[in-house]
């Protein structure tokens, strides 16, 4: 098991380093620069923009200061938000995502995962058709679509729930946390839902019942773990999903998170935040598909000899 | 047995009970205290004097030297002061930090007496010697302050922010005792006090800038809540990042007893739709903005709530002279002709905004703008035919673009379709990304571009300097020597405020006749307020004088 987690960890390396290189470049390749406004700015004051900024080196020369002052854990400064780091923007926006991100997740595991066992146990029945039917609808009504939806319902026609914010009202967490899931359980229901049949029909469930055990043992303790596997595997890609569809939520609901700083950062080529911030995310990427895979392989065993000879 | 047959209700009420634990955590960590009293936000602000402000975009930052937004300054002009302010109705100058001044005969000279009683927020007096330390922040080249040329009227104060000189003693600005403080302005500048509200020409506390870094650091942090140190009538209280600033009033500010409010809490308010949504629930008492659709709905079920006032700004499309098809001025003109700028003003912008049919909007105090044309398809269809294009043919299909937003898409629409319906030729629709917009206008790759422009201060001077040859903001390839002479040598040193009106008309008209510009409205202001706000009354700068406003609860 150890010399898969190494390998993998190591093979995670390269990639994080391939982004942060293609970004750095990328990003400077875009049109239109940072300090480009409206209102021109004269050659003089560019110059002494660019200076600050580091812009006037020449192209290599940033991209290794860069480097070794991010291997110091240095992200930067901001070229929007004159003063603040990135780091800073960062670890102020993240809590609020990840919090964002956890509870869509539980809506999406809690919601999901009920949804496509109930729909196993009785197949090609009503009790299957409608909760995959909704899934459908989930997986294929967009989050921006959906928030707007049930900010009109639950908000302004009920007047239930509040409509923006995140922390500043009773309940506010609510509806961003249900449009940003929402999607994810429907996939996870039609994953669980498929993952539950298969194994359901397995001989060794037989055995277990011919054992005498009850219904209820039989598939919370032996098929469930099998059963899941599925759902375990896209947790990984669902975290990475989580993470870039906030960015919509947090901007319908003014939540202050990082997605909403990614996608200003973005708009105005503020260079080190968009580095920054991409290199944070594809880190935490890697590194939640790391886990996933180690969870799978946990609850799989034949996943772990995936680099040995041993089949 | 049967696979399905077995005890599945166990299972799924299990289940269910997890789930309904799982929505009351969301329900119960939903958010701390709303109102207990059951009074929405603006209620309860009414009652505190707390007013909650939608301010559009998040401030990119608080120095006064270095930000360049309209939401920075919301927040800037209530933190800081400076030599004067402007009176919130009239715009008329009134003193600020200076308590009185002299202008000599010839306008050259200014001689400011400053008050001997404002303070910082540190309980440091401000005096003339930092006004003298932060004008020479503003103009030091590796500072990169995007608005200098605010002090480009001053002597010397262009040549020492392009690094031609480097003795800031030779700049115009001097320090003649602690509380007065003579500038020298090069031509005479009728707006120049104007200039001296702008958030740019504000005094910065000193030893505040030099405990976090050097006068020319852009970096540093000392414009954050609990190192900053203002000298306005609120104090930066709080700022939490994309979430809200807030300000509280300041027990050191020279006129506290003229301050009503207590605290002004902005809110960065991007997307408009939400920003209705929380004007509607009672969380915002002003928004920055109303998206157009709502404009008919609010104007008949709830008119008190919505302001539309004229602004100083004017919406427009610039063609690119340099080369063809609008290298010919014929071509130019019928363009400008065909384009019905009442139906637009009428149909597309809900009837909020003024046709125009120059650059400088009408009115900008006391100046009026010539009218050298008029809506004409018939003699627009002459002019192409003359151009080389009769009924359009042989016309080359251009593209219009714009930065992308609704309402810039839905005007070009209807000019589209009037250009092809009066003049035969076909025009694509380019939208693009705002930095992508502004690169291409840079760089002249473009036919026709939609542009705006807000005055920076009230004169026709600020639209008609865009125009000048080779000028920054040009972006046309429009050059002309009468032009530049009189907007650069004889409009800045004519004293009698007539004779400079009529200057800039010949200037306009010169402008009109080569027309590198299509006019089509005068920009207004549209924001959603609620009664309670008092002492906020409309002005074309979309100027708040914080010092002036306050709540009433009865309203």
């Amino acid at each position: 098991m150890w010399r898969f987690i190494g390998l993998r960890t190591l093979q995670a390396i390269p990639v994080i380093f391939i982004v942060i290189s293609v970004t750095f470049f990328l990003v400077r390749a875009a049109p239109g620069g940072p300090f480009d406004d409206e209102k021109a700015v004269s050659p003089q004051v560019r110059a002494a923009l660019e200076a600050q900024y580091r812009l006037d080196l020449p192209m290599h020369e940033q991209y290794l200061t860069y480097l070794s002052d991010l291997l110091q854990g240095d992200l930067g400064p901001s070229f929007n938000y004159p003063g603040r780091s990135v780091n800073e923007l960062i670890f102020q926006g993240l809590p609020i995502t990840a919090e964002l991100g956890f509870y869509a997740l539980l809506v999406a595991v809690g919601i999901g995962v009920l949804a496509g066992v109930i729909a196993s146990l009785r197949p090609n029945t009503a009790q299957d058709y409608v909760p995959m039917s909704l899934a459908m609808v989930g997986i294929c009504m967009p989050s921006f679509l959906l928030g707007p939806m049930l900010v009109l319902i639950f908000g302004i026609w009920l007047d239930w729930l509040p409509v923006s914010g995140w922390g500043n009202s009773q309940g506010d967490k609510i509806l961003p946390s249900i449009t940003l899931g929402a999607m994810y359980a429907a996939y996870i229901a039609r994953l669980s839902r498929s993952g539950m049949l298969e194994v359901m029909s397995q001989d060794y469930l037989r055995t277990a019942r011919a054992k005498g055990l009850p219904e209820r043992v039989v598939v919370v303790k032996h098929a469930l773990r099998a059963g899941l596997l599925p759902v375990v595997s896209y947790l990984g890609p669902a975290f990475a999903g989580l993470l870039s569809g906030s960015f919509v939520v947090e901007t319908i609901f003014q939540i202050p998170g990082l997605g909403r700083f990614y996608v200003q950062a973005a708009f105005n080529r503020d260079y080190t935040m968009i580095l920054g911030t991409t290199t944070f995310l594809a880190t935490l990427i890697v590194v939640f598909n790391l886990l996933s895979d180690f969870v799978a392989a946990w609850l799989n065993p034949r996943l772990r000899y995936q680099f040995s000879n041993k089949q | 047995m049967n696979q399905t047959d077995f005890g599945d209700k166990p299972l799924v009420r299990f289940r269910l009970w997890v789930l309904m634990a799982v929505v009351s955590l969301l329900v119960a960590c939903g958010g701390e205290s709303g109102s207990d009293s059951g009074l929405s936000r603006v209620e309860q602000g009414n009652l505190d004097g707390v007013m909650h402000f939608g301010n559009g975009v998040e401030p990119e930052g608080l120095d006064p030297h270095i930000v360049t937004g309209v939401a920075e300054n919301k927040i800037v002009s209530a933190i800081f002061e400076g030599l004067v302010t402007k009176h919130p109705e009239t715009l008329e100058v009134e003193p600020g930090i200076a308590e009185a001044w002299e202008i000599s005969e010839d306008g050259l000279l200014y001689t400011f007496h400053l008050r001997d009683n404002a303070l910082w927020s540190n309980g440091d007096p401000v005096t003339a010697v930092d006004f003298h330390w932060s004008w020479q922040r503003l103009l030091t080249p590796e500072l990169g302050a995007q608005y200098n040329y605010n002090l480009f009227p001053v002597v010397n104060a262009e040549a020492y922010a392009n690094g031609d000189i480097d003795d800031f003693s030779a700049v115009g600005v001097t320090v003649l005792d602690d509380y007065t403080l003579q500038v020298q302005l090069r031509s005479p500048t009728p707006y120049f006090l104007q200039l001296l509200d702008h958030y740019s020409t504000y005094a910065v506390h000193r030893p505040t800038i030099e405990q976090f870094g050097t006068i020319s650091d852009r970096l540093s942090p000392w414009a954050r809540p609990g190192n900053i140190v203002s000298n306005g009538a609120f104090e930066l209280a709080e700022w939490q990042i994309n979430s809200h600033v807030r300000v509280e009033k300041s027990d050191t500010y020279w006129d506290a007893d003229s301050v009503r409010l207590n605290a002004i809490v902005y809110y960065p308010t991007e997307n408009l739709v939400t920003e209705e949504r929380m004007f509607r629930d009672g969380q915002l008492h002003t928004t920055n903005e109303i998206v157009l659709d709502k404009i008919p709905v609010y104007l008949e079920e709830n008119p008190e709530v919505v302001r539309i006032d004229p602004w100083l700004g004017s919406y427009f499309y610039m063609f690119n002279t340099t080369r063809p098809p609008f290298d010919d001025v014929r071509v130019r003109k019928a363009l400008a002709m065909t384009v019905d700028r009442d139906a637009i003003a009428e149909s597309i912008m809900q009837g909020i905004v003024e046709p125009a049919y120059a650059l400088v909007p009408p009115d900008t105090l006391g100046y009026y703008p010539p009218e050298t044309f008029s809506y004409d398809p018939e003699q627009a269809r002459a002019l192409m035919a003359a151009a080389g294009y009769p009924g359009g043919e042989g016309f080359p299909q251009f593209d219009l673009l714009y930065n992308t937003q609704e309402s810039h898409r839905r005007l070009a629409v209807a000019i589209q379709q009037m250009w092809q319906r009066e003049l035969g030729i076909s025009v694509s629709l380019l939208n693009q990304e705002w930095k992508v917009y502004l690169d291409n206008q840079d760089n002249m790759n473009y036919d026709l571009s939609r542009r705006g422009w807000i005055g920076d201060y009230v004169d026709p001077n600020t639209f008609l300097d865009m125009y000048i040859t080779d000028g920054g903001n040009n972006k046309t390839g429009f050059s002309n020597a009468r032009y530049d002479e009189i907007i650069l040598n004889e409009a800045p040193n004519t004293l009698d405020r007539d004779k400079r009106y009529e200057l800039y008309r010949e200037a306009e008209r010169i402008l009109l006749e080569a027309m590198p510009i299509l006019p089509v409205y005068t920009y207004s202001t549209k924001q959603l307020v609620v009664p309670s706000v008092q002492g906020m009354p409309s002005n074309i700068m979309d100027h708040i004088n914080w010092k002036y406003v306050w709540l009433d609860p009865e309203a």
